[in-house]
């Protein structure tokens, strides 16, 4: 047996080989929870339910999906470039930090002009947060993943340092936590849905906006597939890597300062909940096309509250939505490989 | 069979698709001989080495090792026939000792004995006046000493056939010499020596036999002392091939790119390019011959900004490019493009279409910060027309199509963009007849059109009829500058391999 | 700096010494397994089911050096035959380690260890060694864990530096293609190396479940696994420099309330073997120095010229 790789692989192709994978992940996940003595296909319709059977279990989900869809976008335009950025943790906390610190200290000014500035501040303090590990790599070419992944927790420990210290909330009868924002700093609700949803959709568009229709985007797409090629044609690579990096670190800031504002209405180091993480599989399952990210990220934020809800309708405690989660990516992330290349018995000729 | 014939090669055949690299090849090589393979690029030498050395399987014909037919299936099974293979680029881990890499993969003691290991290499290293230090570190050594060490370990692994890959590419003309004491030694020692090669100097100076390869077929085996340079280079180019390429007479302009004392030198500081100096006029094709490897690609990047250069001028419209930006330069009007040996890397992006793809070099023009395909697409389909582009659609990426027309595709763009100053190299690699006469049309035109062009090539025969004057590189200089119609090809040969022939037909300004 | 305080050090510095070497060894083969938590989870749930149901203390370390190879092959097989980007991959079994954990130790909640079990693990005075002042109670009157990774750390160095196994992964790591070349097969190098750096890492684990903590509780490893992974780093990937690494850092893990005084908030601390992994990293990039670099072809998909 021997692999070549594939030259041409049709859509319809790979879909089948996806759903494949889900379909046998599923059945993996089926013999599990047999042998814990539930009925598989009981507990699914249960996840589904849990995730989108009421009018107020979809809200929740969609508030779920708000910060996955936009982080998910903005380490989409990282991994365009191939760069490699898992630290979206710690631009999420970033940009919260600095969004509560205008939340905390200006909150006397008029509701729009306080959270527009809360907004530019998210933005900032993500991208800021980003720009460290791109010029690393832009000018010492220093791997990005360690260093991205490595502030992340220098981020966590910095915001619960706040939360336990000099930020700590003098009414909180002793707990460990941030004085809530005043009502002025919280996200106004559109449908029952913090107003997150609103600035998620236009992310959403601006961004594919900015990929298809504009030289930044083109520039940004070209370097991701063959830097030597954009170096003939004359572009700057080490000026649109870091601006590149700076927007997708921001947009994780203004996650930040959405949750802060709109779900948490303070700050604290939940306030990122994993999303940074969560969002390095949703932008890879959905072959970073921004139109794939928001159903991606949909059914994920549908597996989180439907595993709260299967837990407790069956008693099946919250992990088991992570270790199906993670059983379905590692089917499709093993479909890569036949996507990638084809198997062919060894006697085959031999091309150049 | 003899039981000196340490190796025989019978009819070997390779076909890679429709390319046949090598053709009904036949050649053998005794114990204790020094057997040069010469021929152009794209003779068939590596190829006819590769299967040698296990990476390759012929499609017809015998291998014999040592008298015995062999098959190999891997490169593993020819090691372990006594066959070391050295190539041109180390295969050497840089963090490790010599020692380490010498050894790595053998069966042995469960605990390295680095002293006992390190005293038997340094007795043998000193047996063949290798300098080899067997506790110092790869990334600590000249390319002279990590050469050493890639034969060091071939012998410590008991091979008596030894494949030598352009070993003097890298080394300064002193390390030569000592690589040739030490290849003689060998020799004498009973190994057989394969070195593969292009210099003719060094091949009357260190074979004993020298096989010449032309078009992937054997055109001769000839004992070294009984022959010469110029009948070596008579079998490597052959006879003057008539390929009907029309040289319209155009007259010529002003000098549109000065080049003067360029010198360029690569990270690990080699020189690449050694004061060159020529011009390249209005209205003229200014092809460039050269072994590849000759610092043609250096100076392509050079022009177009992207190569460091130490010193010289560049002077375009008597304004000096270097220092410029990339973007600068093209926006001047000059036009490089390279195809490199995997047709793909730096002109165009595979996955992209062609739209996309003529936009590289246009998009920076356009006023606004968006991007308009739409004008683009006119643009497209009339160089499909023009040089009969087969392609599924001009929203297909362009890696579906093949390979010729994917070069179309590239030559297509830089001729869009209306170019003063076009540099093209290897424009026609792996093109059939009919494709590759599209192009010189197209060069042609802009000939007419009064652009100066800057033809990088592989084949003789396409220079001396296409172009007006040629310049020959070797080793990083100019080894002569003529005019094709004075020049004959053995000439061009002998200027390839090193001999400063002639410089004319063209320093006039 | 009191010597009670140095013992809790190199406990505290255990667990994160023993989910270092396995992570160690798994970059050397080339591969970088951002999956280490979840294989300590896995180690810790498996060693602590083991032995709580058999009260025996080998099966308990069989166990979790089961369960943490176990995910190192999950990982190994996605990523060396199946050619799968390693950060994703790393990512989803540190997911997966951490809900298995979950899900399975529900049972376990709040429970401990029976009296016979941590018998076993009681601290073991090495005669006459453990009377030297300050390292003898370091390192000579600790628990059976400790020593194990005392001793594997050492090992492992005498490995990687001393024998042709340790030349052959060390080639794997820097160059696959250079050992393939020279005969070393390079899959059963990277899955053994995998697979058994994983079961270092639920070695790890288990050790905090069954022994330091010691009762059972969620997220026990509580983010060591980065901090593993970091270390790795700062050690310049030397299983001898990893002894003191790990407890530098388990020492900066425990310091914070006994610094009250001087009012440096733990969480700082805690922020600190990041920072500080960060800035060797840079360091090292700067000095481009060949000796402390990550081994050159970790993280990259080994493909032999199939021509």
């Amino acid at each position: 047996m021997r692999m070549i790789q594939r030259t041409n692989i049709s859509k319809q192709k790979i879909i089948l080989i996806r759903l494949i994978s889900v379909l046998l992940s599923l059945m993996t996940a089926s013999l599990f929870l047999q042998f814990m003595g539930h009925h598989p296909l009981e507990v699914f319709a249960s996840l589904a339910i849990g995730a989108f059977g009421s009018a107020y279990r979809l809200r929740e989900t969609l508030t779920t999906s708000i910060p996955l869809v936009v982080t998910s976008i903005g380490i989409m335009i990282a991994f365009k470039m191939k760069f490699w950025n898992i630290g979206g943790e710690g631009q999420i906390l970033m940009g919260a930090f600095a969004a509560s610190y205008i939340a905390l200290n200006y909150s006397e000014l008029p509701k729009p002009l306080l959270l527009t500035l809360m907004f530019f501040a998210g933005f900032l303090g993500g991208g800021m947060w980003a720009l460290i590990p791109a010029l690393l790599k832009v000018h010492l070419g220093t791997n990005e993943t360690i260093i991205t992944l490595m502030l992340n927790y220098v981020a966590i420990k910095w915001v619960t340092y706040l939360q336990y210290g000099p930020w700590k909330d003098p009414n909180g009868m002793g707990f460990p936590q941030i004085a809530t924002f005043e009502p002025n700093a919280i996200l106004p609700k559109v449908f029952g849905v913090h107003i997150g949803w609103i600035i998620a959709i236009f992310i959403v568009l601006a961004i594919s906006f900015l990929l298809a229709k504009t030289k930044k985007g083109f520039e940004i797409s070209v370097i991701g597939e063959s830097i030597d090629t954009a170096r003939y044609a004359g572009m700057n690579v080490k000026h649109v890597i870091v601006a590149a990096i700076i927007l997708s670190g921001g947009i994780c800031g203004i996650v930040g300062m959405m949750e802060a504002s709109g779900v948490n209405r303070t700050l604290s180091s939940n306030v990122s909940s994993g999303y940074g993480f969560t969002a390095i599989i949703t932008t890879w399952l959905s072959g970073l096309k921004a139109s794939i990210i928001i159903p991606v990220s949909i059914l994920f934020a549908g597996l989180i509250k439907g595993g709260s809800f299967i837990q407790t309708a069956y008693g099946i405690p919250q992990s088991a939505s992570d270790v199906l989660q993670a059983l379905i990516l590692f089917f499709i992330i093993g479909s890569e490989f036949f996507v990638q290349y084809r198997l062919v018995p060894s006697t085959a000729k031999e091309e150049l | 069979m003899h039981k000196d014939i340490f190796v025989k090669m019978e009819n070997i055949s390779k076909n890679f698709g429709t390319v046949r690299a090598n053709d009904a090849v036949s050649f053998e090589v005794r114990k204790g001989e020094i057997h040069a393979l010469l021929g152009e690029n794209g003779a068939g030498k590596s190829t006819l080495m590769n299967m040698l050395s296990g990476i390759y399987k012929p499609d017809s014909g015998f291998i014999y090792i040592h008298g015995q037919k062999v098959t190999f299936q891997s490169p593993k099974e020819s090691i372990q026939m006594g066959i070391g293979m050295i190539h041109q680029h180390v295969k050497l881990v840089e963090v490790q000792t010599a020692r380490d890499n010498i050894i790595m993969g053998l069966k042995n003691s469960f605990f390295v004995k680095k002293k006992k290991i390190s005293e038997e290499l340094r007795a043998k290293a000193q047996h063949f006046g290798l300098a080899v230090d067997p506790d110092k570190k790869i990334y600590n050594m000249s390319i002279g000493e990590k050469q050493s060490v890639e034969i060091l370990k071939v012998l410590y692994r008991g091979a008596d056939i030894l494949i030598m890959d352009e070993p003097t590419a890298v080394l300064t003309p002193q390390e030569t010499k000592e690589l040739f004491v030490i290849m003689r030694k060998m020799a004498e020692d009973g190994c057989a020596i394969i070195i593969i090669t292009h210099k003719l100097n060094e091949v009357m100076e260190i074979s004993d036999r020298v096989t010449v390869l032309r078009h992937g077929s054997t055109v001769g085996t000839l004992e070294t002392k009984h022959t010469t340079p110029k009948e070596m280079t008579d079998l490597m180019v052959g006879a003057v091939t008539d390929l009907s390429i029309k040289r319209p007479k155009v007259h010529r302009g002003k000098a549109v790119l000065e080049i003067k004392d360029l010198v360029a030198e690569d990270t690990d500081h080699v020189p690449v390019l050694k004061n060159l100096s020529f011009n390249l006029f209005e209205g003229e094709i200014l092809g460039v011959a050269g072994v590849s490897g000759s610092g043609q690609k250096e100076l392509c990047e050079a022009i177009a900004g992207l190569y460091p250069v130490k010193n010289g001028e560049i002077l375009y419209e008597k304004e000096n490019l270097i220092g410029m930006s990339p973007r600068d330069i093209i926006r001047r009007g000059i036009s490089m493009s390279f195809i490199p040996e995997d047709r793909l890397g730096m002109g165009l992006v595979a996955s992209m279409d062609m739209v996309d793809n003529f936009l590289l070099k246009e998009y920076h023009n356009q006023k606004g910060p968006f991007i308009r395909r739409n004008t683009m697409v006119p643009h497209c389909e009339e160089m499909i027309r023009r040089l009969d582009i087969r392609t599924p659609g001009i929203h297909h990426p362009v890696k579906q199509l093949s390979g010729g027309n994917i070069q179309k595709v590239l030559i297509g763009r830089e001729i869009d963009t209306n170019p003063h100053v076009l540099i093209t190299a290897y424009a026609v690699r792996g093109l059939d007849i009919g494709a590759s006469h599209n192009i010189y049309d197209l060069i042609n035109e802009q000939k007419r059109k009064g652009v100066g062009i800057l033809f990088i090539g592989e084949d003789l025969d396409v220079l001396m009829e296409l172009c007006d004057r040629i310049m020959v590189l070797c080793e990083g200089e100019i080894t002569g500058i003529v005019n094709s119609e004075e020049v004959t090809k053995e000439e061009l040969g002998l200027m390839m391999a090193g001999e400063k022939i002639k410089i004319e037909g063209g320093e006039a300004s | 700096m009191n010597t009670s305080f140095l013992v809790a050090a190199v406990i505290a510095s255990t667990p994160l010494l023993l989910a270092t070497l396995g992570e160690l060894l798994t970059e050397k083969a080339g591969h970088l397994n951002l999956g280490v938590e979840g294989m300590m989870l896995l180690g810790a749930v498996a060693g602590f089911a083991a032995g709580y149901y058999t009260n025996d203390p080998l099966l308990a370390i069989i166990g979790a050096g089961a369960a943490g190879g176990l995910g190192g092959l999950i990982f190994g097989f996605l990523t060396i035959t199946l050619r799968a980007n390693h950060t994703v991959s790393g990512l989803t079994l540190t997911i997966f380690g951490t809900g298995v954990s979950s899900f399975a130790g529900t049972t376990f909640i709040g429970k401990k260890m029976s009296a016979e079990f941590i018998e076993f693990f009681n601290p073991v005075a090495i005669p006459v060694l453990s009377k030297i002042p300050v390292l003898g109670p370091m390192l000579f009157n600790q628990d059976f864990f400790v020593y194990l990774a005392l001793v594997l750390a050492v090992l492992l160095g005498i490995y990687l530096y001393r024998t042709r196994y340790g030349v052959n992964l060390i080639a794997v790591g820097e160059n696959p293609g250079a050992a393939d070349a020279s005969g070393i097969h390079v899959e059963l190098y990277k899955y053994i190396h995998v697979v058994f750096g994983g079961a270092l890492c639920g070695l790890g684990g288990a050790y905090l479940a069954t022994v330091d903590v010691p009762q059972w509780q969620e997220q026990i490893t509580a983010g060591r696994g980065w901090i593993a992974i970091a270390l790795v780093i700062f050690v310049s990937w030397n299983p001898y420099k990893a002894i003191l690494g790990a407890l530098l850092f388990g020492g900066l893990s425990i310091v914070g309330f006994r610094l009250q005084q001087l009012n440096v908030s733990q969480n700082l601390l805690d922020a600190l073997p990041y920072l500080v992994t960060i800035l060797v990293l840079v360091i090292s990039s700067f000095k481009q120095s060949k000796e402390n670099a990550p081994p050159k072809a970790l993280g990259s998909p080994y493909f032999r010229e199939e021509r």
